[in-house]
């Protein structure tokens, strides 16, 4: 029978360590959503979304209630959009009107966000790939929970350069059409290479045309519950650190697994996969940053910053993975700039760097992500931000991700703001030499060779 | 059977555990064990209750609990079993 000791241990975890289930995430699937008149694409995907996920935020709140645990969103994430408005859709006005439509059925179920007004163009654009692409100035300004990501790249395929250099410019676009909340436009667009179907996390989430027709993933947090863990290590070796790593990664990702088989259950909708990610907040305490400074790193940034990331993701993994009958989506750590208290402060201190950053991003489970950058980068720049973080994904096939936002009237040294869970980020310095020549060629970087691994 | 764990935290003082009973007894809710300590300084009391046989909906009793707590001046929680189980049981 349980003990004492044990109930506390878990209430302490919620209670003081902010402990939470980040996301319930339900997918869906619109293919049979198709039409070829764009009102009526609208009006299907309404229906659908608003039947579908009906009863998912009471079902929600209600297992919150049950076990006293916190479940911190809920969300939708559906079939990329460029598939599903491709045969109606004739401008990227058209896709604009299917974006309010998601976002009226979002807010009608009363979840947080909703993802999948995306692209898959890791080999090359369609016509109606390229209007949701040159429509997310206009979809992202006029929505406000509305997701968008586009992988331009994978392992497989290749790099889509046209695509890559296209959203250099709809990255700023997006950015000058939200100035007046310092780009946050760009908190809700993601770029990706090797993009998984099933994430429930955000911006990138969309449901794969692998999917079922309904299905719930559920992310997981807890930086906060491996932090205070770690303050039990201080001065012991890299096998007892790792023990008490994947020690806590497996509870924390039971309640995961319990959640999910809960919410699966009273929404009669299969369970898909638990993310494993740790997924920091801007609150004190809850920072994937301090967790690297508790291994032993003066501040996050400095040498050493890598090799404890790679070792703190690999473990989170290996302690998560046996909590679980299935792990998918991104799962690892996440390092969001503006969404971890200790990464804002290096960044602010200029210790970390956009180019540690870069380095970090090849052992962490995801990319450069909630970075604020000076509102005159280049066009350009941005591109050639995007294809490195890509190159870096398709070579060492993992997903990687940009989401960054250039702030419109700010430069180096000040503070954009973007709210809530989103956070607040310094705006750290780009170098800002060209690689227009190099973004502007035209076509695609071929699949890279898969032996001679060196 | 279907189990949930109540647990008090706060400042020691008489009747906590005679004015939680009194409530569960009310509900027809079975408590299975009983166990008391003084965690950093605080009063601290674990129940595994049988809600099988409540009285009501099980988010009436996680809100009734509550509001008992807030009058004793206690937190009182009430959760189901499996968030504990789940977590330190493989």
């Amino acid at each position: 029978m349980l003990n004492i000791m044990e109930v506390d241990e878990t209430n302490k975890m919620i209670e003081q360590e902010k402990l939470d289930v980040r996301t319930i995430t339900m997918g869906i699937s619109l293919l049979d959503c198709t039409a070829g008149d764009v009102d009526e694409v609208c009006e299907r995907i309404y229906r659908k979304i608003a039947t579908k996920a009906h009863d998912l935020v009471s079902t929600g709140q209600a297992i919150e209630r049950d076990y006293g645990i916190p479940i911190v969103n809920k969300r939708i994430t559906v079939t990329p959009i460029s598939l599903v408005g491709a045969g109606a859709c004739q401008s990227p006005e058209d896709f604009v009107r299917i974006a309010h439509a998601l976002d009226r059925a979002a807010k009608e179920v009363g979840v947080d966000l909703i993802g999948g007004y995306s692209a898959l163009v890791s080999k090359s654009m369609t016509p109606a790939e390229r209007m949701l692409i040159e429509s997310l100035p206009q979809a992202l300004s006029e929505t406000d929970i509305v997701c968008s990501s586009v992988n331009v790249g994978s392992t497989k395929t290749g790099i889509d350069m046209d695509a890559v250099e296209l959203l250099g410019r709809m990255v700023k676009d997006i950015a000058y059409s939200t100035r007046d909340n310092d780009g946050f436009g760009c908190v809700k667009f993601v770029a990706f290479c090797n993009a998984t179907d099933d994430n429930p996390f955000m911006a990138g989430g969309f449901h794969g045309v692998t999917e079922g027709d309904v299905v719930v993933n559920v992310g997981v947090s807890g930086p906060g519950v491996v932090s205070r863990a770690l303050d039990a290590t201080r001065g012991s070796d890299f096998e007892t650190l790792c023990e008490t790593i994947k020690r806590t990664a497996f509870k924390i990702t039971r309640v995961g697994q319990l959640v999910a088989q809960e919410a699966s259950r009273r929404l009669g909708v299969p369970f898909g996969i638990i993310d494993l990610s740790l997924a920091p907040t801007a609150a004190v305490g809850d920072s994937v940053g301090e967790v690297l400074e508790k291994i032993g790193l003066a501040q996050v940034g400095g040498p050493g910053t890598t090799a404890a990331l790679a070792m703190l993701n690999d473990q989170v993994k290996k302690g998560g993975i046996m909590a679980s009958s299935y792990v998918g989506g991104l799962s690892g750590a996440f390092i969001p700039v503006s969404e971890d208290k200790a990464m804002i402060d290096a960044a602010s201190t200029g210790n970390l760097t956009i180019e540690k950053l870069e380095a970090m991003t090849c052992v962490c489970s995801v990319g450069l992500d909630m970075i604020a950058i000076p509102g005159d980068t280049t066009a350009a720049t941005i591109s050639g931000i995007i294809a490195d973080e890509a190159a870096i994904g398709m070579v060492n096939q993992k997903t990687t991700a940009v989401r960054v936002i250039p702030v419109y009237g700010k430069g180096v040294g000040e503070v954009a703001n973007f709210g809530g869970l989103m956070g607040y980020a310094p705006i750290i310095p780009v170098n800002q030499t060209s690689c227009e020549e190099f973004v502007s060629r035209g076509g695609r970087i071929p699949a890279p060779i898969h032996s001679f691994k060196n | 059977m279907n189990k949930a764990v109540i647990t008090v935290v706060g400042r020691d003082a008489v009747g906590i555990i005679a004015r939680v009973c009194a409530y569960l007894a009310e509900h027809r809710v079975n408590v299975l064990d009983i166990s008391q300590t003084i965690l950093d300084g605080f009063f601290n009391m674990m129940m595994i209750v049988d809600v099988s046989q409540a009285n009501g909906e099980f988010s009436e009793l996680v809100d009734g609990l509550g509001s008992l707590g807030d009058e004793i001046g206690v937190r009182i929680r009430c959760q189901r079993e499996e968030i504990f189980t789940k977590m330190h049981r493989v």
